[in-house]
Parts: C-alpha cells; sequence; structure tokens
C-alpha cells in the first residue's frame, strides 16, 4: 500500500523520476533519447512561480514518490472491456508497453498504418517526423517521455479511413505508487482522412487499491496539405491519478484538424494542446470539455498560432467544477506577421456548481496583424435558477434537475464527437461523475 | 362544471406574498373544486403570475402569510416537484428555454417521475415514444419537436403549445394555464382550447390566466375572478367575463 505520499519536494520528485529505467533503441531513436536526458538534467519540474503554471498547483503530485514501472502487467481483454470502441481500429498500451494481444488491427487495412512504433522504427515516416515536434528541449516533462517512454503508437494516413482508430493507454492497477509513460504520433497525408481517439484510462475503471500513478503523455501530429483529422483526447483516468499530457499539432495548407479534449478524471491534471497553422488556409476547430469535482484539479493550456494567411480557427472551451475543484483553461491565439485573413472565435463557458469550487479562464489573443477578424469571450455562470424551477415544477427533484442541466452544459461538447459509441459511453460518465440522475 | 358535492382540491386563505419585501399578494381567497374551470383577470401587474408561481412555489417569493392546501395537504409545506408530483401544474407566462435537453428526454423524465410517485411503472423509451405519439396529437404538434432542445429556438406560440404538451403528458389534477392564450394565432388557440378541453374531467380542474374573452368561448369558465392590487375583488360566472370586455376594468377598481 502506497497511497500516502512520500512528501518529496519538488526537486527530489524530478531526481526520483530522472533515475527511471534506461530504454535501449537503435540509431536516430538512441540519439533522440540521450539529447532528451541531457535537457531534462537542466530543467525542472514547475513550480506556482512559473507564469505557465501559475494556477495549477502540482505540489500534491510532487508529494508522491513515482517509480518507473519494471516488470509489465498483463491484461486480459475483460479487465479493459468497457473502454473498448466497438468497430474501432485499436492499440492497447498497458503501463505504456504495448499489448499486442488486446489490440485489434484486423481493420487497418490499406489507407492506414497503426503499429506499436518499437515495430516501426526502421520506417524513414517514422524516423523523419518523430521528436520533431514536441519541446523535449524546454519542457521537463516531454523531455522526460522522451527518454523514459516504452513504446508507443504510430499511425500514418493514407487514404481515407472510415474506422475510427482509438488510442488505449491502459494504467494497471499496482502495488507501488508508478510513474507511465505514453507516447503518441499521427501522420496524415495529402488527401486523407482519419478519426483518432486518445484514451486514458484505469484497469476496471474504479479506484485502486495500492498505489496511485502518474501518466506522462506525448502526441505529435502532423497533417500535411489538404488533410483532415478528428483527433479526440479522453482523460478517464482514476480519481487518485495524476495526468500530465502535452500535444503538438502542425496543420498544412488547406487541411481541416478538429480536436475534442475531454478531462474527467485524475486528482490532478494538465493537458497542454499547441497547433500551429503552416499552410495558408487551414482550418483548426477545437472543442474541450473538463468535468471536475471532489478535490479534482484539471487544466487545459491551448496555443494556436496562426503562421500562415487566411487560417480559420474556432475554439469552444468548457469547465464544470463542482464541490471543491479547481478547472483552469488558458486560450491563447496567436496570429503572426504574414498571417493575413485569419479568422478566430474562441468562446470559453464555465459552470460553477459549488460556492467553494472555482474556475480560472484566460482566454488570450496576440495579434501582430491587421486585416483579421478575431472574437473570444469567457463567461462564468451557475445553474440557472429558472431551468432549475421549471424542471422542479415537472417533478424532477432539485439534485436530479441539477444533473440534468449540468449535463446538458456537457453535452455541446460530447455531442461535437463522431463517433456515436463513443458519445453514449462519455454521456453515462459524466452522469456517474455527476452521481447520477437518480429521484 | 360546478357541483358544490365534488372535492375541493385547492383551498386558499388570505393568502400574502412577497417579493424582495416588496408585498404583492395582499391576501387572496380561492376554492377551486374537481370538475371546475376557473378563469383569473385583472390588469397587468395586479398579481395574477405572482399568484401562479407561489403555488407552483417558485422561490423567488416568500408566503408571508394566510394558508393554501392541496387536496387537504399543507401547500407551503412542499418542495415545488413534491407539489408536481401531488398533481400541480404550471404552464409559464414565459417558458423557459433549455438548451441540450430535448423534448422527449424531458417529458419522459418527468413522466416516469410522476409514475414512480404513483407506484406504476416507468416507461422504457420505446414504450414512452407510443404514449408521446398519442400526446402530440392533443395539441397536433409536428413529432420534430420532440427531437429539438426545450423551447430552444421556437416561436412564442410553440412554446405555449410545448406547455401544453406537458400538461397532456403529465396529466395534472390542478393545471394552472398562466396565459397560454397570449401570442397563439387564431387556429392555434382553437386548436390548444381544445386540446386543454379534451384533458379535462369530473376529477381535475383548470385555472386559467387570460386577457381575453376568446380563449373563454372554447374554454368554458365556471367562474371568473377578478384581480386587482394583489387580491381578488370581483367573482361571477362567466358572463362577468363579457362585462369585462365591454367596459373594461375601471368601474370595477372604482368600486373596490
Ligand atoms: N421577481 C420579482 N421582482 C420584483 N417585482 C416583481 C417580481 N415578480 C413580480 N413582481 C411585481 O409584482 C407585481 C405583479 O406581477 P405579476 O407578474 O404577478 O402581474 P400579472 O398580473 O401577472 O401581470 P401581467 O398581466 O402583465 O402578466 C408587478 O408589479 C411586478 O413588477
Ligand atoms: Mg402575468
Amino acid at each position: 500500500m502506497n497511497l500516502t505520499p512520500k512528501n518529496l519536494t519538488r526537486e527530489q520528485c524530478f531526481e526520483q523520476l530522472l533515475l527511471g529505467k534506461t530504454v535501449k533503441s537503435a540509431g536516430w531513436l538512441e540519439n533522440i533519447r540521450v539529447e532528451a536526458l541531457a535537457h531534462a538534467r537542466t530543467l525542472n519540474f514547475p513550480s506556482v512561480r512559473h507564469d505557465d503554471w501559475r494556477f495549477t498547483d502540482l505540489s500534491q503530485l510532487y508529494l508522491h514518490g513515482f517509480q518507473p514501472v519494471d516488470s509489465f502487467a498483463r491484461l486480459t481483454l475483460d479487465d479493459i472491456r468497457q473502454w473498448l470502441i466497438p468497430g474501432a481500429i485499436r492499440l492497447v498500451f498497458v503501463d505504456g508497453c504495448y499489448a499486442a494481444e488486446l489490440s485489434d488491427l484486423k481493420h487497418a487495412g490499406a489507407g492506414v498504418v497503426v503499429t506499436s512504433l518499437a515495430e516501426r522504427l526502421g520506417d524513414r515516416q517514422v524516423e523523419s517526423s518523430f521528436g520533431r515536434y514536441a519541446p523535449y528541449k524546454q519542457d521537463a516533462f516531454v523531455a522526460l517521455n522522451t527518454n523514459f517512454f516504452e513504446d508507443g503508437s504510430w499511425v500514418h494516413v493514407t487514404g481515407e479511413v472510415a474506422r475510427p482508430i482509438q488510442l488505449l493507454h491502459v494504467a494497471s492497477k499496482r502495488e507501488v505508487s508508478s510513474a507511465i509513460y505514453s507516447r503518441n504520433m499521427v501522420v496524415v497525408e495529402p488527401f486523407s482522412r482519419a478519426t483518432v481517439i486518445e484514451d486514458y484510462v484505469v484497469e476496471g475503471g474504479v479506484g485502486l487499491e495500492g498505489g496511485t500513478y502518474f501518466t506522462n503523455a506525448v502526441t505529435e501530429v502532423v497533417l500535411k496539405n489538404d488533410a483532415q483529422l478528428q483527433h479526440i483526447r479522453v482523460q478517464r483516468e482514476d480519481k487518485n491519478a495524476f495526468h500530465i499530457g502535452h500535444c503538438t499539432v502542425e496543420v498544412g495548407k488547406n487541411s481541416v484538424y478538429s480536436a475534442t479534449s475531454l478531462a474527467f478524471g485524475a486528482r490532478v491534471s494538465r493537458h497542454a494542446l499547441h497547433i500551429v497553422q503552416q499552410g495558408e488556409g487551414a482550418e483548426m476547430h477545437l472543442n474541450g470539455l473538463a468535468l471536475v469535482a471532489g478535490r479534482q484539479i484539471a487544466d487545459t493550456h491551448t496555443q494556436v498560432d496562426h503562421a500562415a494567411p487566411r487560417g480559420k480557427s474556432t475554439q469552444l472551451h468548457k469547465c464544470i467544477a463542482d464541490a471543491s475543484a479547481h478547472a483552469i483553461f488558458s486560450g491563447k491565439i496567436i496570429v503572426h506577421t504574414g498571417a493575413a485573413g485569419t479568422d478566430s472565435v474562441q468562446s470559453s463557458r464555465n459552470l460553477l456548481l459549488s460556492g467553494k469550487a472555482r474556475i480560472d479562464t484566460q482566454p488570450q489573443l496576440e495579434i501582430f496583424n491587421d486585416d483579421v477578424s478575431c472574437k473570444h469571450g469567457a463567461t462564468i455562470g451557475q445553474i440557472d435558477a429558472g431551468a432549475l424551477f421549471f424542471l422542479k415544477s415537472r417533478g424532477l427533484t432539485e439534485e436530479r434537475a441539477r444533473n440534468l442541466l449540468t449535463h446538458a452544459f456537457a453535452a455541446e461538447i460530447i455531442a461535437k464527437i463522431p463517433v456515436p459509441a463513443l458519445v453514449e459511453a462519455l454521456s453515462k460518465t459524466i452522469l456517474e461523475r455527476m452521481g447520477g440522475l437518480g429521484t | 362544471m360546478i357541483n358544490k358535492a365534488s372535492k375541493v382540491l385547492l383551498e386558499v386563505k388570505n393568502l400574502k406574498a412577497e417579493v424582495g419585501g416588496v408585498e404583492i399578494l395582499k391576501g387572496v381567497d380561492l376554492t377551486v373544486r374537481a370538475g371546475e374551470v376557473h378563469a383569473i383577470m385583472g390588469i397587468n401587474g395586479s398579481g395574477k403570475s405572482t399568484f401562479s408561481k407561489v403555488l407552483a412555489g417558485h422561490p423567488d417569493y416568500t408566503v408571508t402569510g394566510g394558508q393554501a392546501s392541496f387536496e387537504g395537504q399543507d401547500l407551503f409545506s412542499l418542495e415545488p416537484e413534491q407539489r408536481a408530483r401531488a398533481g400541480i401544474f404550471l404552464a409559464f407566462q414565459y417558458p423557459v428555454e433549455i438548451p441540450g435537453v430535448s423534448n422527449s428526454a424531458l417529458l419522459r423524465l418527468a413522466y416516469n417521475t410522476l409514475q414512480t410517485e404513483r407506484g406504476l411503472e416507468e416507461l422504457d423509451p420505446l414504450e414512452f415514444d407510443d404514449l408521446i405519439q398519442e400526446k402530440i396529437k392533443v395539441v397536433e404538434m409536428d413529432p420534430s419537436f420532440l427531437g429539438r432542445s426545450v423551447n430552444e429556438g421556437f416561436s412564442g406560440g410553440e412554446k405555449k403549445r410545448n406547455e401544453i404538451l406537458q400538461m397532456a403528458v403529465l396529466a395534472p389534477k390542478l393545471a394552472i394555464l398562466d396565459e397560454t392564450d397570449s401570442g397563439l394565432d387564431i387556429d392555434a388557440l382553437r386548436i390548444v382550447a381544445k386540446g386543454v378541453n379534451s384533458l379535462l374531467s369530473s376529477d381535475n380542474a383548470v385555472v386559467m390566466v387570460t386577457h381575453y374573452q376568446r380563449l373563454l368561448n372554447y374554454i368554458v369558465p365556471d367562474y371568473v375572478h377578478v384581480m386587482d392590487g394583489g387580491r381578488i375583488v370581483r367573482t361571477g360566472g362567466k358572463e362577468l367575463a363579457l362585462e369585462l370586455e365591454a367596459r373594461g376594468y375601471d368601474w370595477l377598481r372604482a368600486a373596490a
């Protein structure tokens, strides 16, 4: 039993992670790993004095001592069945290790390569793109991940892929608090299109008996010209877990990148999404939802760089915070010199369900160009009293009415996911997190 | 239909209520028996909606005096949802929009809540669909409205029709219709009135707040009450409404 924090300092926690098991890999990847470790040694975990982290208190994470995973758990399909998306092409990782026996690649036919990274290191495509986008020289978490990750997913889209591709990262129940590294790389070639679901879950989906865990996830996404990607990210970790994710996306000319990022689980979580519009006329659509209760902290940081002309970006982010939870949203839109004709709309809408909950939202626009149309706004509200009375006057209890209205607020984001089975599953998850629609 | 022997559903005595420290209702008396149709008329701001909302349990209003009972039970000891479950229904003068909650989902949730309360079986979505297809005929509503969010983007008249659909599904003992006729076009008024008539029986009752005689041509009241300054100042039969239509309210106010 190892749930009690070890009371480490920020530095001690970081140093303990630096002692993780060295992962050997051949040639070019070895060079990147070594470089990442060298950078990691010069970095440290951020404190709240760091401007980008000032709302996000990681002290709970630092207090824990996380051991690297030394032996990989074997799970059965039954252990993860509740997370499976019917009909999907599926890669499964358990504690960061590829689980071929749980994966399902029989539908990965023409138009897409879906494999573990380790199996594909000889592929020139992998070599020329891996590590080029993630900021492992600047970000301590990304540096650790790049050095210590065991394996990850490789998705190479070369045609129109109708079936969703699920990258399922499962944390196993462990006796010792463990550090888990998850890694993903998605490349979409011209005139190709796919739907990718990055999914972070825990074995069985119920509370851990032994230690907790810390997922450090890094994803790189490249859309070449005239490509389309629906990228869904679901963080539904155990409620005692820690989760820090980073995703870098590069979008080529006339491509359309649509992201839906959901944060439901973890004691403390952070997701940073950085999108660079490299090509003219690209579109980026971002939807996000953080739903937290208890003493959870969920932080979403997004940055969209319009670095080419006539780009379009839309963003809707919602936070719902109940009990003593804390949700943070920071959304930066930067319109660079030369990005003429940029059209950008950003909206942050937030729902506070309790007097002790807290939401910090910071939409930010930086415009270095004329001739652009940019709008942004933020609202923080509570459950509408008129709607609540209406529902009660139709016989619903206060609790049920509140849950229905909260669910409706969240449903606007969930409903945009183009995978009906996932929409249904997430809808249920939301109700469960809120304590159900019980009378 | 008046039948002095029938059961008293609602009994209000000297009801006083305030909002934000201002007294709005200054002693309302009203008795409604099963089988009866009541109309409440009166100038703008006289307290008709306040009275309706106080009966339904709206939290903005504080009851400061008097009593109200529903089938013998103290109304003010009940939460709004308990009043609904006991059989009180308020059709709102200004129905609220609920984005993200579909009309059919809300109706099923509300219906099943009442079924459970009455010790009856809940309906699953398929069974409920059969029921709702019947009920929308009562108000001649297009089925496409069922899949839409509650009242979101509905026209004024469509919202009113939707309130009566809820009434049809929930089958209340006492329906309070606050200006359900306002905003309805001539055909819609006829359809909604016909719908309400079809729901009336000797076991239930309706209280209609209205400004217009037109509604009362379709749903003929047993009693017409005039509210003024937070009190019911005159009660008569259906001919009182005709008199008001011809003479306005001034003569009553002068007399009061
Ligand atoms: N929530 C409130 N806050 C402040 N004043 C209120 C509130 N509700 C009602 N009032 C006041 O109480 C009085 C009665 O209002 P009410 O809505 O009951 O009138 P009404 O008879 O329904 O009028 P109408 O025919 O215009 O619908 C009005 O003067 C109104 O401004
Ligand atoms: Mg009114």
